[in-house]
């Protein structure tokens, strides 16, 4: 009566077992997919509020953006106007 | 976020396709085992995935360890990146143990030493990120994380031996199982070539997803010091 003769029919057991895996891993490589475009679109917008915070002061100092990032705005923005005058002024003054 | 890496690439097809073989591996490549059944097939992404996530933990610990003595920040990113995926793969296991156990022991669970000290475990680094988000300051929380981490890296090898140091009726793979076991089985050759495939691969998608893993944790970390800044 105890003796098993018969291998018994578990298989969907295992076809659920294997297909919770898959469900379970693709479920937390789309959560760590989107966490990554957040961060990125979070960067962009930091980036953009720091660079304007600073043209708002006139801080002269340059912000350096992420490398590869898809940035709005370019270096160049960053750049308080009057930079080229002040240059060529200290240009003056070292040749006097 | 910097461009992935060409070597970061090759690892993620890698990492694809020797998912896809190890999947042939235990579905087809591997015998039916008698006594179980088809269900027995579960076994081999179970330890896999057990395995690695242990050594997750454990390498947390570690890195923990790491920065309280350097006090450097990608330390910390280290620690949470090596948590965050032993958490996926260890709650994998613990639903792959689950499914296993219905035909086998006749129940979906039990309050079995093994089963507990990975609940135990488990838990304990759920926590650790309910931890983390409760508090701002970064350093704070990288040294609270790293001191969690350190004592929670205990529970890993009392989860790892827990089946060989009490009485339990979870089965023991490599050594002698407890006389009272349920579901213990001898491995084929074959069995044995899907089972250690199962590791590896495990072990390479580990590495993979630990790697991007990282990079998202060094992006997450640049735009928090974006926030302070602009706070100021």
């Amino acid at each position: 009566m105890f003796i098993q003769d018969t291998t018994p029919d578990t298989s969907a057991y295992m076809v659920a077992g294997y297909a919770i895996f898959f469900v379970l891993l693709i479920l937390y490589l789309i959560s760590f997919l989107i966490r990554t475009r957040n961060l990125n679109r979070d960067l962009t917008t930091l980036e953009n509020m720091k660079v304007q915070s600073q043209v708002a002061t006139g801080d002269s100092s340059e912000f350096k953006p992420a490398g590869n990032t898809r940035h709005a705005v370019k270096r160049k923005a960053a750049r308080p106007k009057g930079n080229k005058s002040n240059q060529v002024k200290k240009k003056v003054i070292k040749k006097k | 976020m910097q461009a992935k890496s060409k070597t970061l690439k090759i690892l993620d097809i890698v990492s694809v396709l020797l998912l896809a073989v190890a999947v042939y591996l235990a579905l087809v490549y591997a015998p039916e085992e008698l006594q179980m059944g088809q269900v027995q097939r579960v076994f081999y992404f179970h330890v896999a995935t057990a395995w690695t996530a242990l050594l997750g933990f454990v390498a947390a610990g570690a890195t923990g360890i790491i920065y309280l003595v350097s006090k450097d920040s990608k330390w910390d990113i280290i620690e949470v990146s090596a948590v965050e995926i032993s958490l996926v793969f260890f709650f994998i296991t613990i639903v792959l143990g689950s499914i296993w156990a219905r035909p086998i022991w006749n129940t979906w669970w039990t309050w079995d030493p093994r089963l507990t000290t990975a609940a135990v475990t488990e838990l304990i680094y759920v926590a650790y990120f309910m931890l983390r988000q409760g508090i701002e300051d970064p350093d704070r929380r990288a040294r609270f994380g790293a001191v969690y981490t350190i004592v929670g890296s205990i529970s890993a090898p009392i989860t790892f031996f827990a089946i060989r140091l009490f009485r339990t009726i979870h089965p023991v793979v490599i050594g002698n199982s407890d006389p009272g076991s349920l579901g213990a089985f001898d491995m084929t050759s074959k069995m044995l070539v899907a089972f250690m495939f199962a590791l590896f691969t495990f072990s390479v998608i580990f590495v993979d997803l630990f790697w991007n893993r990282i990079r998202m944790g060094k992006l997450a970390s640049r735009v928090e010091q974006l926030k302070l800044s602009n706070m100021q």
